[in-house]
């Protein structure tokens, strides 16, 4: 299962935070804040495996991220998932948000958080994965976005 | 209006989208929080006006903030308003909203079911998928049990699109809903194989997640699992896959032997690492659930060490960090392989990286050997100095320890070395770990007895510098150690060199500053000091000054404690005050009071296991259920009698039940016990006896046959200057086992002996029993009591909610259990959808029955009551009974092309798993392993098989998973077959989670209403109270849910649902229609398609029972014509169906019984030789109770009927008879319920 996915940048912004657990809003920004304490003191090349988040689930869970310029992209799994598995899927999205929005760029994630996250919602669903082909996510979310044109143009 | 709309899209045109939100948030960087609330406050105003496209702008504004941690659920319900909006665009918005803020305890949830119901089923799939989506982060129980259905349903929808997402989100709603788990689950299994990849892969996922919990529950999946792992392409779904083995392994050994050779394929095969890293991880638990019997698979486990040796030496940090982590499984079973690769491990210590560090740290624990923990640890201890943040270092603290303690302080040689790490690692700041060293120092001084002496000197120091680690009290959770030590100075302080000045210092001033239950430890330890001085003291009469100066200093320092707002401290100071004044008094006398005091401590504590109460058996012919006393005798006519007496019946007779049974116990046998007893108590070590010879009766107990020898090595000076105290041990030691070694070379015989009593030379690699410790030491071991049980399951979490998905899913279903129970139904709701049909519902349903017998018995029972019923459908029973055979081979041929594991699964996988060389096609090994009858017949033979009558085709439409259940039922039972229809085919509900005492049958309250060639009707009534207050004294209304399944192959369409009414019940129509009018079903069946409706009746008088008939008319369309069919059935309103489950406070029902509003009556029923909670359970499912109290084997319950009667049981059990005395305010309406309640009895 996954936890949670966060996106922050470089300096701790958080861009997305969804959490497929309960926590109140404090407890949520207190996530964002040590983890984004702990990924940001790590090197460029170390590895993108890091245990220790005292806040989300504890010695069971591990937080998987990657770091794409200004932004980091981290998901917060347990024991059932495969880490590179993880790895690839952070992979997809950002190449997904990257066909959707054009060469995406923070400024895309800060204005359209809500396209984010529905993009997202085509790929993973309640914690789980939902899908990791690119084409198909791609093809949803179009259609999604057609009919809400649709609908304005009415 | 018009007007207020385009004053609506003005405005709207000025309102801030959620851009101009950011851009604004972004322009005042410096006052932030003023400019949101500005903000909040427009979004406000907005969420007022009743443009929908003005409330989405400003919901989707309020999910921007809450991402910045403001709380939105005071706008809760808004988003709800959203949701419900018809348009995606805003709907999409409300779910995202809800989804980012909703949780179990919002409440405006519960006003979501209909709106999520109606997008479920919306034609159009985003809809449907954006309510899945948003449903999947804000389920409830209540939730899931309201529209499992309708995603079961979808399940099966056209759209793979759908599909995925509906069998993705049943796992949220078996976690909450565990009881759908059982009827969702053939479902499930068949998306195994769903065309679409997506669905299928989601099918994987939402097993694997499953199984990962319950593994034992999925074994039987294991072929279906492993056809799929050798045909599947996607490495996602491998990956699960492989995973999920991994967890099976354990439990099937068999599995394991079989997978090797598939997952080392896969390894030397794959390209992908994600995939390739599974494999070995898998491959890993095979060798280890086969580690025990079969010794020849080093070539696997060398495999798996040199790829993970690979993987380690990869430049890719990643790898390298999987690498260790999968070499700490391989670590527990195979140490050797892994100690091979020290050299790396050890390296990796030294990564920048702390995550690879950590990694590391892990795999150290199995690296250590006699010869090599100094080292390691002093290495160790050198990352700590350097370490940044806390928690590496923490990490790093607790590693040391674990790897020093491990196995009983395996690999100590010298214990002086290991108190002076520890004292060493006293120096960390702000670590969380203080309570962990105090508990090592503590556990080490008490069980090495020959280094008490060390320690305390040691501990007397941290006592004399207490202010270096309190120095900063907000970091003092290393002051813990201070517990430790004042303990240890204190319980042995006749090893102590001045204890003088130890007492000093645990009376100075500051130590009023620690926390209470540390100051306890020192005022309590700083007695016995005073003790030891005395005793010291005495000895010499002229030092007699020095002993009343101690006294004095205790009694000038006490008072401080006195006074402490700990009520521990101020206890025992005062308490210790009074004693130091007392023998202060004495000494002034010159009277020896030394030996005295000292008594006050005298005897020596021993280590106790943590688990040691817990494990004290029961000791045999202690029964703790007996009573005591004779308790008070009462006999059953008594009650008969007073019952009649009316008032506070009830309350006396309970506490007369109050009471359990008790067995009778004569002299004799009171004797017998006594003598057993004390012969007990004579053994038992926790027994505190009149002579605490607490020493010996340790040694009697434990059993340790050796005997401390002490042999501290005098050459170790206690300070070399300039040196970290621990480190002198490790040069210290090198020269020793150097200075040994050559000794060894002389072939000194002196040492050999001494080697023999080593405890535990043979463990460790390479030479270990070369190094000889540097104490011989006698590690007491923690006393355990006597015949203690081995168990170890204490540690499972009792909150896990997947122990409720502990159910077993090979048990073929019921027919019954095809459909999910759905408990509570809104009228509202009813209105809308108004539909169906019902037949002689007569009882609400029949339980399930489990041993063969009873089965027989029931099915005849069931024949019987049928024939008198309904004569007609005789000729049909023969009939099918005719067309079974044919019928049996065609459902033969079917299952062989189905998953393997559907039905006598032990009876497949062990025949799969015994198969020895891998089917090519698993589907054949499975179809051959379907032909072996089944031995024991099984729970599904309450199910009715349904075998529409005399048209052979449309049995092979009916439902896939019904042929299944047939099948099974055939090659069990081919002697018999009955069909009946009637109270069997209930839904059940898996109720396992109910008590532990024994599980219960599987019980549901819907009952067949109707069946014919087409369709099957189910109907299950429950009442509902919309709003309570007004139905308590108006209208009463009744819901009745019905499910309709369709059994042939066509569409049915159409379904018009009526009844007729009566003068005290009436179906509900919606305005305007007439009273005959019937309603329409607002669905279609598709073949195997099943779905319920609801409707709703009002009832005048619950006194009586009611039937209506009914009917249910349809159209059946095949592919070239369309004909009109009936379906008749009849609607049975028992009174139970009017009461409603109302839990109750004991003290109001006594006060209710005492009123004397209540009229009785009872009942008796003879010859229920069921559980008594079996039965309490029975009347709560179908009768609508709840248990008030239980005592024993007697009961109290409550129900209220929808008018608001109150009606009172008290259920008691003897000997296979209960009778049940009752009280209601309506004696009408308590004479039938009690009626009913003994027709459900009677049934079973």
């Amino acid at each position: 299962m996954i936890k949670a996915i966060l996106i922050f940048n470089n300096h701790g912004k958080p861009r997305l935070s969804k959490f497929y657990e309960h926590y109140s809003e404090d407890t949520e920004q207190q996530i964002i804040r040590e983890t984004f304490h702990l990924v940001s003191k790590r090197d460029e090349n170390v590895c993108n495996f890091l245990e220790g988040g005292m806040l989300i689930g504890g010695s069971e869970n591990k937080l998987i991220y990657r770091h794409y310029a200004t932004l980091y992209f981290v998901f917060c799994v347990d024991s059932s998932e495969s880490e590179l598995g993880i790895l690839d899927l952070i992979q997809v999205f950002v190449e997904t948000l990257d066909k959707c929005f054009e060469n995406v760029c923070e400024l895309d994630l800060i204005f359209h958080v809500d396209k984010v996250h529905n993009i997202l919602a085509e790929m993973v669903m309640g914690g789980m994965v939902l899908e990791t082909n690119m084409n198909e996510i791609i093809t949803q979310v179009d259609a999604q976005n057609k009919m809400e044109k649709s609908e304005v143009r009415l | 209006m018009a007007l207020k709309i385009v004053k609506g899209s003005i405005d709207r045109m000025f309102d801030k989208n959620l851009q101009d939100l950011v851009r604004g948030i972004r322009n005042h960087k410096e006052d932030e929080a003023k400019y949101i609330s500005t903000c909040i406050d427009e979004i406000k105003q907005e969420l007022k006006q009743d443009n929908i496209a003005v409330k989405s702008n400003a919901v989707c504004k309020l999910t921007y903030l809450q991402m910045l941690g403001y709380d939105v659920s005071w706008a809760a319900f808004n988003i709800v308003e959203v949701m419900s909006s018809s348009k995606f665009t805003y709907k999409r918005i409300g779910y995202l909203a809800a989804s980012q803020c909703f949780h179990e305890s919002t409440d405006v949830i519960m006003l979501t079911t209909n709106q999520i119901r109606k997008d479920l089923s919306s034609p159009n799939q985003y809809d449907t998928g954006v309510a899945l989506t948003g449903l999947s982060c804000f389920v409830t129980p209540d939730l899931a049990r309201d529209l499992a259905n309708d995603i079961m349903t979808l399940m099966s929808h056209t759209k793979p699109y759908i599909r995925k997402k509906a069998v993705l989100i049943m796992y949220k709603v078996f976690l909450k809903y565990p009881e759908s788990l059982r009827p969702a689950f053939p479902r499930m299994k068949e998306k195994l194989e769903d065309p679409d990849p997506g669905v299928q892969s989601a099918a994987v996922n939402v097993i694997c997640e499953l199984a990962r919990r319950n593994p034992k529950n999925y074994l039987s999946l294991a072929p279906l699992f492993f056809k799929l792992m050798t045909s599947s392409t996607n490495n996602w779904v491998l990956i699960k896959i492989i995973k999920l083995f991994g967890a099976l392994t354990p439990l099937e050994p068999r599995l394991g032997k079989k997978l090797i050779e598939p997952l080392t394929n896969l390894i030397h095969s794959t390209s992908a690492m994600s995939l390739l890293y599974e494999c070995v991880n898998t491959v890993i638990a095979v060798l280890i659930s086969l580690s025990s019997g079969m010794p020849n698979h080093s070539a696997s486990i060398q495999l798996c060490v040199q790829k993970l040796r690979i993987l380690i030496e990869d430049s890719d940090q990643n790898l390298k960090y999987l690498g260790l982590l999968a070499m700490s499984k391989i670590l527990k079973t195979h140490p050797k392989s892994v100690q091979s690769h020290k050299d790396l491990i050890l390296q990796c210590l030294d990564d920048k990286d702390e995550s690879i560090r950590l990694r590391a740290l892990d795999l150290l624990y199995g690296m250590v050997s006699k010869k090599n923990l100094m080292e390691i640890v002093k290495k160790l201890m050198l990352h700590v100095d350097k370490a940044e943040g806390t928690t590496y270092r923490d990490e790093l603290l607790t590693k040391i320890i674990d790897i020093c303690s491990q196995s009983n302080y395996q690999y100590i040689t010298n214990f002086e070395w290991y108190i002076s790490i520890l004292v060493e690692l006293t120096r960390l700041e702000g670590t969380r770990h203080g309570h962990l060293i105090a508990s090592q120092m503590l556990d080490v001084a008490i069980r090495v007895k020959a280094i008490r002496a060390f320690a305390v000197a040691q501990m007397a120091t941290l006592l004399d510098n207490a202010h270096l680690l309190t120095g900063n009290t907000q970091h003092s959770g290393i002051c813990e150690v201070l517990y430790a030590a004042a303990w240890i100075c204190g319980e042995f302080s006749e090893h102590l060199e001045d204890p003088m000045a130890t007492l000093e210092a645990m009376l100075r001033p500051k130590v009023a500053t620690l926390p209470g239950h540390i100051q306890a430890v020192y005022v309590q330890n700083a007695a016995k000091l005073f003790s030891t001085v005395l005793c010291g003291q005495e000895g010499a009469p002229a030092d007699s000054k020095v002993a009343q100066e101690t006294s004095q200093l205790l009694i000038d320092r006490l008072p401080v404690f006195v006074q402490s707002d700990n009520l521990e401290v101020q206890e025992r100071a005062s308490c210790i005050l009074q004693l130091v004044k007392y023998i202060q008094k004495l000494q002034q006398k010159d009277v020896e009071v030394a030996e005295e005091v000292t008594a006050l401590f005298a005897g020596e504590l021993n280590p106790v296991a943590p688990k040691a109460q817990k494990k004290v058996p029961v000791p045999e012919g202690l029964d703790l259920d007996a009573w005591i006393n004779e308790p008070p005798s009462g006999s059953e006519s008594e009650d008969e009698g007073r019952k009649t007496k009316g008032k506070a019946v009830f309350a006396r007779e309970e506490s007369r039940h109050t009471k359990p049974r008790y067995t009778e116990v004569d002299e004799k046998e009171l004797a017998m016990r006594r003598e057993v007893r004390k012969a007990e108590q004579a053994n038992n070590p926790f027994y505190i006896k009149a002579s605490p010879s607490s020493q010996k009766v340790y040694q009697e107990a434990v059993g340790v046959e050796h005997i401390p020898v002490v042999q501290i090595d005098l050459s170790v000076p206690l300070k070399v200057p300039g040196m970290p105290m621990s480190d002198q041990y490790v040069k210290l030691e090198e020269e020793r086992r150097e200075k040994n070694k050559a000794d060894r070379k002389k072939k000194d015989k002196k040492k050999r002996r001494e080697k023999g009593r080593q405890r535990r030379g043979d463990s460790g690699p390479e030479s270990e029993e070369d190094i000889t410790p540097a104490h011989m030491v006698d590690i007491v071991t923690e006393e355990m009591p006597e015949n203690a049980l081995p168990s170890d399951d204490d540690d499972k979490d009792p909150n896990d909610p997947h122990k409720a998905l502990n159910i077993d899913l090979d048990k073929p279903l019921a027919d019954s259990e095809k459909k999910l129970p759905v408990r509570t139904h809104r009228p509202d709701e009813v209105l809308k959808s108004p539909i169906e049909d019902a037949e002689g519902l007569e009882v609400t349903s029949e339980p399930k029955k489990k041993s063969g017998k009873e089965k027989d018995k029931e099915r005849k029972k069931g024949k019987e009551k049928k024939k008198k019923k309904h004569k007609q459908e005789e000729g049909e029973d023969l009939m099918e009974a005719g067309s079974e055979e044919p019928v049996q081979s065609k459902v033969t041929n079917d299952v062989a092309a189905q998953p393997p594991a559907s039905t006598p699964e032990a009876s497949d996988l062990d025949f799969w798993l015994s198969n020895a060389p891998v089917p090519s096609d698993p589907q054949e090994a499975a179809a051959v392993t379907d032909a072996p009858p089944a031995s024991t017949p099984d729970a599904a033979s309450g199910v009715a098989a349904v075998v529409p009558d005399s048209e052979p085709e449309e049995t092979k439409s009916s439902k896939h998973k019904k042929k299944k259940q047939k099948k099974e039922k055939d090659k069990k039972k081919k002697h018999h077959h009955h069909h009946h229809s009637d109270g069997a085919r209930e839904e059940s509900v898996q109720n396992g989670t109910v008590e532990d005492e024994e599980p219960l049958p599987p019980m549901s309250n819907y009952a067949m209403l109707a069946e014919n060639s087409y369709i099957k009707m189910m109907k299950q009534d429950a009442d509902e109270v919309c709003d309570i207050q007004g139905n308590l004294h108006d209208g009463s209304q009744v819901v009745v849910s019905v499910i309709f399944e369709n059994k042939c192959d066509s569409f049915i369409k159409s379904m018009e649902f009526n009844v007729m009414d009566s003068l005290n019940s009436k179906l509900q129509r919606p305005e305007g229609a007439g009273p005959h009018d019937s309603l329409t079903v607002p669905f279609h069946l598709p073949p195997g398609i099943s779905s319920e409706a609801r409707f709703i009746f009002s009832v005048q008088s619950i006194v009586m029972p009611q039937k209506l008939k009914g009917t249910l008319t349809f159209i059946v369309k095949t592919e070239d014509s369309s004909t009109h069919e009936k379906l008749d059935f009849k609607l049975h309103f028992t009174c139970t169906s009017y009461l409603i489950t109302t839990p109750c406070y004991s003290d109001a029902y006594a006060k209710l019984l005492e009123s004397g509003d209540l009229k009785g009556s009872s009942l008796k029923l003879e010859g229920i030789n069921q559980p008594f909670h079996h039965l309490l359970a029975r009347i709560c499912f179908h009768h609508h109770f709840s248990v008030v109290e239980r005592i024993d084997s007697c009961a109290s319950m409550y129900s209220r009927s929808i008018q608001g009667h109150h009606v009172c049981l008290l259920v008691k059990t003897a000997d296979q008879t209960v009778s049940i005395d009752a009280k209601c305010d309506e004696p009408g309406l308590l004479r039938n319920v009690l009626d009913e309640i003994k027709l459900t009895f009677s049934q079973c």
